[in-house]
């Protein structure tokens, strides 16, 4: 499944990611997942959640640089070696490398989701499908 | 178009021939009338009698912006005071302000030259010209207010400020002409953005922006975006104010009205006279003012001159963009770099916008081990993938290095940290000032 992620550019000092929420709680947004990739300096915090769009336009107006992306989001069991065997391996025989990836776990389902930007989106996309 | 015809497009011998005739009664003028140019002349012992030739100009004493401040305010004028229809003044910000006296004679030939800049620039009586330049003591705002008026242009007095209603006007009133800094211009284009306003639906073909160093890269910023042509326009207020000097619509230096200003490029530690094409600082005399006319002026503007014709016709004399101040120039370990060459660094680099500070540790005068250049994310450089970023600052680091051959360190910072300048924009900070 495609999911569309948000990053925004964060500079590394008190309070920033504090903004970032708040941004999103004014604008009552739930956050699904998320991870901060930092640099020391700067990091960039990536989001997956619902309108997406919306969620971009109150971050903008908070000040915040901002993209939007499409990822891949994939479900798999919550069992010990599921993420091996569902998603990094297949996706390893067919040389595909990730750029990153981040996890979190659907409390509705109970199942594991795992967020990846593979290198090639569309190869990745049907490999998973096709398990 | 070209204005006046006679004067702009006069042949060199003719020019030089002007130029000595009004020289000879200029010294002579300051000479009878100010006690501080008969003390300075004595002292270089040279008299107006000595001034026979052109070159005879390097007999005479250097002026500079600390004599103002020190026969601050009334030093250097050489008309009483009931002769003076207006004053004008430049910030001081080192102490006392520059105080600037004028004639109506001086206020004729300065809104003359503005005129004929205007002109230049490719502005024509019928344009509806927006001057968005500060009006009051700062000489940009009624600069440019006259110069408009006596072309025949209608003028939008709106001063700075007041960005959105500043919008609204030019779209209402179909403002062709926009007049103001090159950091306003980037004001009214970043607040036209938010506003959804497209500058194609509006009538603005030309704008005409200085006050403030700028580089070609920010020119072609400002152009591709605006969808304008940007000249440049040059001048001070211990000379007359702006119009000094314009570039024509060639765009490729900025010819200085010889038959008001006599130019000359020196050595900036030494003072000897550099040869045309050399990049040194400028000098400026006046050959016809009034009030309080200038002998051989330091302007501190780091510059070079070139006297080859220009396709346009006109045969006064050229001088590039100004590089830098003598001031400003930053010596990072041994090197010499002006702000307005890191600009152009940066701005080569796809996607980064003009919005940058220049941090040094200023030790002793300019000089300076380590330089810090923060640049601001925009959308167009932001990635979600730290390799990328990384890759940037590394990208922004080499350039500075190979094109520039300083060591600099590259900050990223998040959009709206670097403060936006209205008039004239502080690009290098000393790390102390930041609290």
């Amino acid at each position: 499944m495609r999911v569309k992620q948000i990053s925004v550019f964060v500079e590394n000092k008190p309070g920033r990611l504090e903004d970032i929420l708040g941004a999103l709680e004014k604008a009552q947004i739930n956050i699904r997942a998320l991870s901060i990739s930092d640099s020391g300096e700067f990091g960039i915090v990536r989001m997956v959640l619902p309108h997406a769009e919306q969620s971009q336009e109150s971050l903008r107006e908070a000040g915040f640089t901002t993209r939007l992306d499409t990822l891949l989001a994939y479900s798999m069991p919550d069992v010990p070696g599921g993420m091996l065997n569902n998603v990094v391996k297949p996706l390893t025989k067919a040389g595909i490398n990730l750029k990153y990836f981040y996890a979190y776990t659907d409390p509705a389902t109970k199942q594991a989701v795992v967020v990846i930007k593979p290198d090639n989106l569309e190869k990745a996309e049907q490999i998973l499908k096709s398990l | 178009m070209i204005r006046d015809p006679q004067l702009e497009k006069m042949s060199r011998v003719e020019l030089e021939k002007l130029q000595l005739e009004r020289l000879k009664k200029q010294v002579a003028h300051v000479y009878e009338k100010s006690p501080f140019y008969q003390r300075t002349l004595k002292e270089k012992g040279v008299k107006p009698a000595d001034i026979k030739k052109l070159s005879d100009i390097t007999k005479l004493p250097f002026t500079s912006k600390a004599d103002f401040r020190d026969n601050y305010p009334f030093g250097l004028m050489c008309v009483p005071l009931n002769k003076v229809v207006r004053f004008h003044s430049s910030s001081g910000t080192t102490g006392k302000p520059i105080v600037a006296p004028y004639t109506q004679g001086d206020i004729d030939m300065w809104s003359e030259v503005m005129a004929r800049s205007m002109a230049a620039a490719g502005m024509a009586a019928g344009d509806v010209m927006q001057n968005s330049y500060g009006y009051g003591l700062f000489t940009g705002g009624l600069g440019f207010h006259y110069g408009g008026e006596r072309l025949g242009a209608a003028v939008l007095p709106t001063s700075g400020g007041n960005t959105k209603r500043q919008l609204l006007l030019l779209q209402d009133l179909g403002t062709t002409v926009l007049t103001c800094t090159p950091s306003y211009a980037l004001i009214l284009h970043e607040t036209a953005k938010e506003l959804g306003i497209d500058w194609r639906e509006t009538k603005l073909r030309l704008a005409i922006c200085g006050a403030e160093p700028w580089s070609d890269q920010l020119r072609d910023e400002i152009q591709g975006k605006m969808h304008v042509k940007a000249i440049n326009i040059y001048g001070l207020t211990e000379v007359i104010g702006p119009g000094v000097s314009v570039e024509c619509t060639e765009q490729c230096g900025m010819h200085i009205w010889e038959d008001h200003f006599l130019a000359e490029i020196i050595d900036p530690v030494t003072g000897e006279p550099l040869p045309y094409g050399s990049a040194g600082e400028l000098v400026l005399t006046t050959l016809s003012k009034e009030a309080q006319p200038v002998i051989r002026f330091r302007t501190k503007d780091i510059t070079s001159l070139t006297p080859e014709p220009c396709k346009c016709g006109r045969t006064h004399v050229r001088m590039t963009r100004v590089m830098g101040r003598t001031d400003d120039m930053l010596v990072i370990k041994g090197v010499n770099v002006f702000p307005s060459q890191i600009e152009s660094v940066l701005l080569a680099v796809e996607g980064v916008e003009p919005h940058y500070m220049i941090v040094v540790d200023r030790q002793e005068g300019f000089k300076s081990d380590y330089l810090e250049i923060w640049v601001e994310v925009s959308e167009g450089i932001f990635s979600d993938e730290m390799s990328k970023m990384k890759d940037l600052e590394k990208r922004l680091r080499d350039e500075m290095d190979s094109v520039l051959a300083i060591t600099a360190k590259i900050k990223l910072v998040e959009p709206k940290t670097i403060t936006r300048y209205e008039g004239k924009s502080k690009r290098v900070v000393n790390r102390d000032e930041l609290k």
